[in-house]
């Protein structure tokens, strides 16, 4: 029956750890802006399928001055 | 001639979305309302930024409003920018803009996308909620002022004001350490609880027997930091309490709490039982669940703003070497200052310029902007309509007309005014609590000794008024929700409370009942052929005086068509010629005309002969009057308006005779009239909208202002209602009314529940399993009962849930 002891505080770490990643979650600022990140996923990331499309093969740095 | 003309195509703007009615510019097939809207899309093509124009449809703000060029030369001013910027770290600047434009994905996309602009911007970060972009930009190369540009030139001119320059670093951020209390709580609690089941159950098995010490001591070491951390929000709200001699809800709660963790331990160490401790820490994780609930604000809306947020950060004036920004804290009296088309003056000023159009609709609540001749005196908060002007200051900025308002005392006092009936509740129970307690202590003091020290502690264990503070804090949350979801966004839950004692109703007029952005206008005078209609919307679409901008959305049937001169004479009206024939627009006194009209009037000549004359009526929000006629039954309504008295009669046909009204009131007029209302025993609710009624807001009980994009300016207020949603201020009202229904209805329901876990109390056997079914059960359905009865109320009130 010893082994309930092992396992219960097991158990605790287990849960201890859930809650540090949760405490560390809340502090790195994940659940300040819930809307932004949710939209930003959508977007297509600025990659080079745009430069692709456009007929002048400049690179974006040598138009902007 | 007339069938030459091009043929309007009401095509809309594919930057903006506008209707392309006065203009029509066509690039790559692309139309565009203004030039504005085509500059955006020019610099968005030559970047390929494109995609901004696939993400969403017409996602771009319109252009027609130009941003003056030199607008932020002051942000080369060191003094000004070093406010601004938030962190160095060598030439890499943190800078964080709040851009009020900011409205969809495309926005994000774009603003994200900075460095492709300018690759010395070196990193952008868009916070949708809040309206913010944080930008890191290589400061060698590019100075703050040339970011700021690049915003506005993309059509996201950054919003910069006093107010956040000066308390920028203090602003409130969201307080975590409450999320962090309940996290803990509740991992505690959960394994407080687990941990108990043996004892629930009790086990007698001599092989489980073996662990109950272990798993008491566990639970005693699990309970350390709800008790010292978790618990210690309702130790400093009770301590603040005692300090300023009120015993709050929260006191009774710190005793209860203190009581079963004091019993828990002696039970534990001298080895007589298993204690309480999973009552207490499932206590204390469904308490600050339900503030945390509660505590939910819109802390990217400002409440707090004063007339600092409305002055510019900086002016320009005029000097021997030329023109120079300086920041408003060094303007001195008898400078001169230069005030630009759409600029607020910051400080009273002696005209120095011939003429000038100040619209004070901002300060006073006059809907047209008067006339200013040389020589006069301008009062700071006026907003120059017309061309820039020069004028030179007479007083500090800080004791201008418009300030003197904020000196009023109601402005440093900061009391909330009478505490919650919650409060109140919970002192009557306090006392029920105390004198069951002493009854049953006496009862046992004669009978079994032995016995009264655990009757006493299961007493206040049980009945600690923590299902009081959930019922509020539960019903309060979701009716702060509701009411966010229908855009009406209060400062903090106790609003609530405040609405629900509303009795009186004073409304402004100006910018409130009506929309100070529309005009109903109204023709009278001689039949008009059509050419000579198409001549007068022409001529009135190119000036940018507000009675000519209603003219011309009035007359948005007809073409326009190439005048061939045009002329506006600021102050007095129009002149211009179309195919030989003179025309000739403006106000009474150009006319040398008498009118008995108090409201404006604006007459038209057609080669020196007088053919009519247009009227102009204020424009009343949709919804108003039905919601004004239900007010009207249940409450007292007052109308307190800045401007003359020309809409009198319109006011009393729609609110009725029962309704007072008040034309020609001054902000401070309005204060007292609150002020006077309130010593007659009134509960007032102030519904406004701008600065000219911060006085009445800030003294009413509770003030609301109307605005139409939530992002405004809005004066300090305790909730803020989008204008369009006026119409359910009623319903708004009634739903504040039924939580306090909701919270005395869930109060019974737990005295019940009270009744139960006392008698078991007071025989002083109180058995953790009870203590531990009894505590989850009350809150949860408390819970339930009031998010339910609350939500139900919404429904029933026709709410968005």
């Amino acid at each position: 029956m010893t082994v309930i002891l092992v396992l219960i505080i097991a158990s605790i770490i287990v849960a201890g750890g859930f809650l540090v990643a949760f405490i560390w979650s809340v502090k790195s600022g994940q659940y300040d802006d819930a809307v932004t990140p949710s939209i930003r996923m959508l977007l297509d990331n600025p990659t080079e399928n745009n430069n692709k499309n456009n007929s002048n093969n400049q690179s974006n740095k040598s138009i902007v001055k | 001639m007339i069938e030459a003309n091009k043929k309007v195509i009401n095509s809309a703007c594919f930057h903006c979305g506008e209707l392309c009615l006065d203009k029509d510019i066509v690039v790559n097939k692309k139309h565009f309302c203004c030039e504005g809207c085509k500059t955006v899309f020019e610099i968005l093509d030559t970047n390929q930024l494109c995609d901004y124009y696939s993400l969403s449809n017409n996602p771009g703000v319109s252009q027609k409003v130009k941003v003056r060029q030199d607008k932020f030369a002051y942000l080369d001013n060191e003094q000004i920018a070093e406010k601004l910027i938030n962190f160095k770290e060598q030439n890499s600047y943190h800078v964080l803009f709040n851009l009020p434009t900011i409205h969809c994905s495309s926005c994000i996309w774009l603003l994200e996308n900075l460095t492709r602009l300018n690759s010395n911007i070196q990193y952008s970060h868009v916070s949708f909620p809040t309206k913010e972009i944080k930008i890191i930009f290589d400061s060698s190369k590019v100075s703050l002022r040339q970011v700021a540009e690049l915003l506005t030139s993309i059509g996201y001119e950054p919003y910069i004001s006093l107010n956040e320059l000066d308390g920028k670093k203090d602003k409130p951020k969201f307080n975590k350490t409450k999320i962090y209390k309940l996290g803990i709580a509740g991992f505690c609690f959960g394994n407080i609880m687990l941990m108990s089941f043996p004892e629930y159950f009790s086990i007698d098995a001599s092989n489980v027997k073996q662990f109950e010490l272990v798993f008491r001591y566990l639970n005693l070491i699990l309970s350390l930091p709800v008790f010292f951390y978790s618990a210690s929000e309702f130790y400093s709200s009770a301590w603040q309490g005692i300090k300023a001699k009120f015993l709050n809800i929260d006191a009774p709660i710190v005793l209860a709490i203190w009581v079963t963790f004091g019993r828990s331990v002696y039970e534990i160490l001298s080895g007589t039982g298993a204690g309480y401790l999973d009552s207490m820490s499932g206590i204390v994780f469904f308490m600050l669940i339900g503030r945390v609930f509660q505590d939910r604000t819109y802390n990217y809306l400002s409440f707090e703003r004063d007339y600092k947020s409305y002055l510019p950060v900086a002016v320009t004036i005029k000097t021997e070497n030329g023109e120079k920004a300086i920041p408003l804290a060094d303007l001195k009296v008898g400078d001169r200052i230069l005030i630009h088309h759409q600029e607020l003056v910051p400080a009273d000023a002696i005209l120095v310029s011939k003429q000038a159009m100040v619209d004070y609709s901002f300060v006073t609540g006059e809907s047209i902007p008067v006339r200013k001749n040389g020589g006069e005196i301008v009062y700071a908060g006026g907003k120059q309509t017309a061309e820039r002007i020069e004028l030179q200051v007479i007083k500090d900025y800080s004791q201008s007309y418009l300030t003197k308002l904020w000196n009023n005392e109601i402005f440093n006092n900061t009391n909330d005014g009478t505490p919650s009936f919650i409060h109140t509740l919970s002192k009557y129970f306090t006392i029920i609590l105390f004198s069951i307690a002493a009854i049953s202590s006496l009862y046992w003091l004669y009978n079994d000794v032995s016995k009264l020290l655990p009757a006493l502690t299961a007493v206040l264990i049980v009945a600690c008024p923590c299902s009081l503070l959930l019922s509020a804090t539960f019903t309060n949350g979701n009716i702060l929700r509701v009411f966010g979801n229908n855009e009406f966004f209060l400062k903090k839950s106790d609003v609530i409370e405040k609405i629900s004692k509303v009795d009186t109703v004073v409304f402004d007029k100006t910018g409130t009942l009506t929309d100070s952005a529309e005009m109903d206008v109204i023709y009278d005078g001689e039949i008009l052929s059509e050419n000579e209609w198409r001549t007068i919307k022409t001529i009135t679409a190119s000036s940018s005086h507000p009675l000519s901008k209603a003219i011309s959305s009035y007359l948005q049937k007809y073409e326009t068509i190439e005048l061939n001169s045009f002329n506006e004479i600021t102050g007095r009206g129009l002149l211009a010629e179309y195919s030989g024939n003179n025309y000739k627009l403006g106000s009474a006194i150009w006319f040398d005309k008498v009118t008995s009209s108090k409201s404006p009037e604006v007459f038209i000549e057609i080669n020196n002969k007088f053919k009519g004359r247009f009227q102009f009526k204020n424009h009343y929000r949709k919804g108003v009057d039905a919601m004004i006629l239900k007010l009207s039954k249940k409450y007292n309504l007052y109308v307190l308006s800045g401007d003359n008295e020309s809409e009198r009669y319109n006011l009393s046909q729609m609110f009725g005779n029962s309704v007072q009204l008040n034309f020609n009131q001054t902000p401070q007029d309005k204060l007292d009239f609150i002020h006077t209302l309130q010593q007659n025993g009134k509960n007032v609710m102030m519904v406004g909208d701008g600065l000219n009624d911060a006085g009445a807001l800030k003294q009413a009980n509770c003030g609301v202002v109307l605005t139409d994009n939530t992002n405004n300016f809005s004066p300090a207020c305790d909730g803020i209602l989008s204008s369009s949603k006026i119409k359910k201020l009623y319903e708004f009202i009634l739903l504040g009314k039924a939580a306090k229904k909701i919270i005395i209805g869930s109060f019974i329901l737990s005295i019940l529940y009270n009744f139960v876990g006392l008698s078991f109390a007071v025989q002083g056997n109180l058995s953790p399993v009870i203590a531990a079914i009894l505590m989850p059960v009350s809150s949860i359905s408390i819970v339930l009962f009031t998010t339910g009865l609350s939500s139900f109320y919404g429904w029933y009130y026709q709410f968005k849930n």
